[in-house]
Order: structure tokens, then C-alpha cells, then sequence
């Protein structure tokens, strides 16, 4: 049941996006997601579409298989939206009761609402097409500047790297001991707010044990094996640029240049 | 109340490129009082197969009859069934939560909406059946020991007052004397009680001293269902699937290709002892 969960949860499949270098990925997230936030306009927001469907089909990730992350952000959507149309002042349109809807509030909700869904969409091809060891891999080489100023960038994306790993073991711990304890008649489901909270307390202290027995065994495994920290520390799979990085980091300038364009002309 | 499997089928994650099909096929008829070894190689299904059976997993299709009714009827109540059919958990001690023994083992038949007495009464008659003293009761579960913690997890389970009880690699993790006995602890209780146990292992040499009947999974369906001594006979086919019949089939088979009269049916070590001296003497 817990399992269905599958927002940004890395998909296996060979596409040219999944061979890109996560660095390439990663800032061309960052500039799509500022290239969403530049322009408040029909024109930018369509080639972001159109950039988006590309970046879709190249992925080879099944459109519905991306749609259904975006099931647990409906809510936030909708809220967003709500504020947005209710409360900015402009050109009333109509009222009901004491809200009044007005022009700029409804253009607001829904650019706020195409936004969120972009930025959602976008940065989970990010993720659906970049293992987290690559993902962290990535990042700890773009933040690696900032060793310079004492930043301990290597054990951030290393603490980031364990805690991504240790997402899919707890949810099927939480699995497991959730059917342990239906198993003795634990009733999940029914009952008032109150009565939900204190059903999770056969769940959430077992699940914190485990999690701290298992990051103690983690703990002593990587010390068995003298580990130490970043300083002097190799990589079997140092980060490369290849020709289609270069490549894609054109197709991203571009873009850009593209959605600025459109913006100041129109 | 015999629990009967008719034609399960299971498939996880249906539709998408992750499909397993965790089950295929499965009938089987386990009556009362009936102490069953259910064996199989890590992946065969013997995990899955057991979830079903208190409804923990929803077959894709097909059914499981407890007691005539079927289970996955909508008015068929699945929590009355969890408390017919107990499950033991692989690392049942991993279930523990409470802030003593005692009230550990009260969770299950609390669940239940039984009154105060008759849970307490019930985990107390729990923990004495899996030899606890009440020297433990009232300390916190994590400070006992591997076996000591199993036991009362085991509890947990049994103060629900099951009619069948499903153990899941109750053996798995403990050291020799522990595993002696907590197995030990299950044929007693199966004796005394008469209750249905089905035990899940992949160590034959565990179930073959203990149960009437083993059944053998393999990638899904069910290979051999058979005495002990029936199922050990197909050793050879065991080990194609990377499971052993217990070391004493494997002496009285070397025996009986030796020339030595003895019948290859031995499967504790009691009854080949016995085998081995009838035909000593007898030569």
C-alpha cells in the first residue's frame, strides 16, 4: 500500500537523458525552473511546454507513470490557487458572498498553477532519469567551490546520498511492521483523528528503532572499512563530460535564450 | 476450521514493468490440529502464500476458505480472521513497542475489545506458555536477550488465542540452543493445544524432527506436499531447486547403496539410529 508512493523515485529505462551527465541535469533543472519564474506570459510559458514534451519523450519514463507523483500535490495546488485568485486586488470580475474574484487574481492562479505543475513535472525527470548516488554525485562536484570556504560538501552529499538510500528500506520496513502488527489486530483506518494517532505508536516506535539500529550497523561498516571523510578520496566513476553534455548544455542555452526572447518581444 | 487455498494467484505490481508473479496456482488443504512445514528457497513464495492466508495480502485472484467461509467476501471480517489465524513475523522482536513485557503482550487481544481482565489474563497465560518468568514481565522488551525478545514476541501472537498459528523463519538469527528452543517450544504448544501450526523455514534439517507434513515451494506453486519421509525421497529434485533433504537421508541413502539393508525412510536421527541397530543386529 505504502509502495505506491512513486513521486521522484528513480525509473529504470536507456535514454539519452538517463546517460546525461547529472550535473547537465541538475542545472538544467535549476534553469528551467527560472525560466518558469522570469515571464508572466502566454508565449514563454509555451515554449516551456513544448520544451517539457520534448524532454518527456526523450526520457522514455511513461507519461502516466510521472502523472501519478502528482497526485499527492493536488491539494497544495488547489490551495495555492485559491489564495492566488481570492486575495490580490485588481479589476473585480465577481463576487461571491464576501470573495471577491478579480481579473489579475484569476491570471495569477492560473500561472501559479502551470508553474507548480511545470516545476513539478520538470524536476522529477530530473529524478526519474538519475539514480540519487548520481544525483548527490553530481551535486557534491557543482558545490565543490565552496570547500574553499570550509563547507563540508562532501559529507553533505554524503549524508544525503545514505538518507536517499534509506528511503525504499524504511518504507518497506514501515511495510513490514505494519502488517505485524494487523497481524495483532492493529486497526489502521477507522476511527477519529485521535484514535489514528495513537494507532501509529506500535508503528513509529519500532520503525525508529530499526532505523537507529540500522544506521548503528552502517556507522560500524563504513568505519570497518577506514572510512574517513572526503580528504584524499577517489571515485570509481569520476564525473565526465561527454560530447552530449555539451550538447545538451547548448540545447539549454538556448531554450533560455528562447523564453527571454519571447518574453521581451511579446 | 481447515483452512483451504483454492487456485491463489498473485501477482505484485500488476501492469507496470516491475510484475512479479509472486504466486501461481496454489491449492492446498491444511485441516485441524495439523503441524505443517512449509519450505521453500528465499523468493519461492512461502512468505507471500502465508500473508494471505490471514488476509494480509489480497489475492489477484482466486481464494482462501478459513472455516467454509471465504475471506475475501465483503462481509467477511478480515481482523476476527488476524485473530483466528495468527502470524508470526520473520523478527517478530522487530514488532516490539511498548514499555514493558507485560503490556507488549496485552496489545494483541486489547485489539480485540476484550475487557481488561480477560486481556491480562490472557497475555499472562501468553507469556507462560513460551516459558517466560515473571521476573521479565514488567521490563522493557529491548533490554531481553535475541531469544528472550522472540519468545515474547511469539506471545504477542499466542495471548490472541489463535486456532491456527503461522510462525515465519522463527528460527532465523538465533544460535543453535535458541533455535532448539523455540522449535521446542512450538511442538509443545502443538501437543498441548492442538492448534494448527504451520512452520516456515528453509532448513529442512528444523522441520523434519517436528511436523506431519512438509510442503515444498518453488518460484511460486507448490513442488512436493508430503510426509516428511515421502518428501525427502525426492532429494534429488531438492537439491536441483538448492534445498537438502536432512544429512541422516543422505547417510541411510549411502548406507542402502553399501549393500546394508536398512529403508532409506529415516528422517531424525532418533529413527535412523533405530534402523541402523535393527539391522546391525539383525545381521
Amino acid at each position: 500500500m505504502i509502495r505506491e508512493i512513486t513521486f521522484g523515485q528513480y525509473y529504470q529505462a536507456d535514454s539519452v537523458l538517463h546517460r546525461l551527465d547529472p550535473r547537465v541535469k541538475l542545472i538544467g533543472t535549476i534553469i528551467y525552473i527560472i525560466s518558469l519564474f522570469l515571464y508572466k506570459e502566454a508565449a514563454p510559458f509555451l515554449l516551456a511546454l513544448l520544451f517539457l514534451a520534448a524532454m518527456i519523450s526523450v526520457s522514455r519514463v511513461p507519461f502516466k507513470y510521472m502523472v501519478r507523483g502528482l497526485k499527492a500535490v493536488v491539494i497544495l495546488l488547489l490551495i495555492t490557487a485559491a489564495f492566488n485568485m481570492f486575495l490580490t486586488k485588481g479589476e473585480p470580475l465577481f463576487t461571491i458572498w464576501k470573495l471577491t474574484i478579480t481579473k489579475e487574481g484569476l491570471t495569477n492562479a492560473v500561472f501559479i498553477a502551470i508553474r507548480l505543475i511545470f516545476l513539478i513535472i520538470g524536476s522529477s525527470i530530473m529524478t526519474l532519469t538519475t539514480t540519487p548516488n548520481q544525483l548527490t554525485d553530481g551535486m557534491e562536484k557543482l558545490l565543490a567551490p565552496l570547500k574553499v570556504i570550509k563547507v563540508p560538501i562532501h559529507e553533505i552529499s554524503m549524508m544525503m546520498s545514505i538518507a536517499l538510500r534509506f528511503i525504499p528500506i524504511l518504507l518497506e520496513e514501515t511495510d513490514k511492521i505494519m502488517k505485524a502488527q494487523m497481524a495483532r489486530g492493529a486497526d489502521f483506518d477507522s476511527g477519529n483523528m485521535m484514535k489514528k494517532i495513537k494507532a501509529m505508536v506500535p508503528l513509529l516506535v519500532p520503525l525508529f528503532v530499526s532505523a537507529f539500529r540500522r544506521a548503528n550497523d552502517l556507522a560500524m561498516a563504513m568505519e570497518a572499512r577506514c572510512y574517513q571523510g572526503g580528504d584524499g578520496r577517489t571515485k570509481m566513476k569520476p564525473l565526465k563530460y561527454h560530447k552530449a553534455d555539451i550538447l545538451a548544455y547548448v540545447i539549454l542555452l538556448a531554450y533560455l535564450a528562447g523564453v527571454i526572447v519571447l518574453g521581451k518581444l511579446l | 476450521m481447515p483452512i483451504i487455498v483454492d487456485h491463489l494467484n498473485c501477482i505484485y505490481e500488476a501492469g507496470t514493468a516491475m510484475e512479479v508473479a509472486a504466486l501461481s496456482d496454489i491449492n492446498l488443504v491444511i485441516p485441524d490440529g495439523q503441524f505443517v512445514g512449509l519450505i521453500g528457497h528465499t523468493g519461492s513464495g512461502k512468505s507471500s502464500l502465508v500473508q494471505h492466508l490471514n488476509g494480509l495480502i489480497k489475492a489477484t485472484s482466486g481464494t482462501v476458505y478459513f472455516n467454509g467461509e471465504d475471506i475475501y467476501d465483503d462481509d467477511f471480517d478480515l481482523k476476527k480472521l488476524r485473530s483466528k489465524v495468527g502470524l508470526v513475523f520473520q523478527y517478530p522482536e522487530h514488532q516490539l513497542f511498548e514499555i514493558d513485557v507485560f503490556s507488549d503482550v496485552c496489545y494483541g487481544p486489547k485489539n480485540l475489545g476484550l475487557d481488561k481482565k480477560e486481556v491480562e489474563l490472557r497475555a499472562y497465560k501468553a507469556l507462560k506458555m513460551v516459558g517466560m518468568d515473571d521476573d521479565y514481565f514488567y521490563q522493557s522488551p529491548f533490554d531481553l536477550s535475541g531469544g528472550q525478545k522472540r519468545r515474547v514476541a511469539i506471545a504477542g501472537v499466542l495471548a490472541m488465542e489463535p486456532e491456527v498459528l503461522i510462525l515465519d523463519e522463527p528460527t532465523a538469527g538465533l544460535d543453535p540452543k535458541g533455535r532448539d528452543e523455540i522449535l521446542g517450544l512450538i511442538k509443545k504448544l502443538q501437543t498441548e493445544t492442538g492448534m494448527t501450526i504451520i512452520l516456515v523455514s528453509h532448513s529442512m534439517e528444523d522441520v523434519a524432527n517436528y511436523v506431519d507434513r512438509i510442503i515444498v515451494m518453488n518460484g511460486g506453486s507448490v513442488m512436493l506436499d508430503g510426509a516428511p519421509k515421502d518428501v525427502f525421497a525426492h532429494y534429488k529434485e531438492l537439491e536441483e531447486v538448492g534445498l537438502a533433504a536432512p544429512a541422516v537421508t543422505y547417510i541411510m541413502q549411502q548406507m542402502k547403496e553399501n549393500g546394508f539393508d536398512v529403508s532409506a525412510d529415516a528422517t531424525t536421527i532418533a529413527e535412523a539410529k533405530d534402523e541402523i541397530l535393527r539391522v546391525l543386529s539383525a545381521g
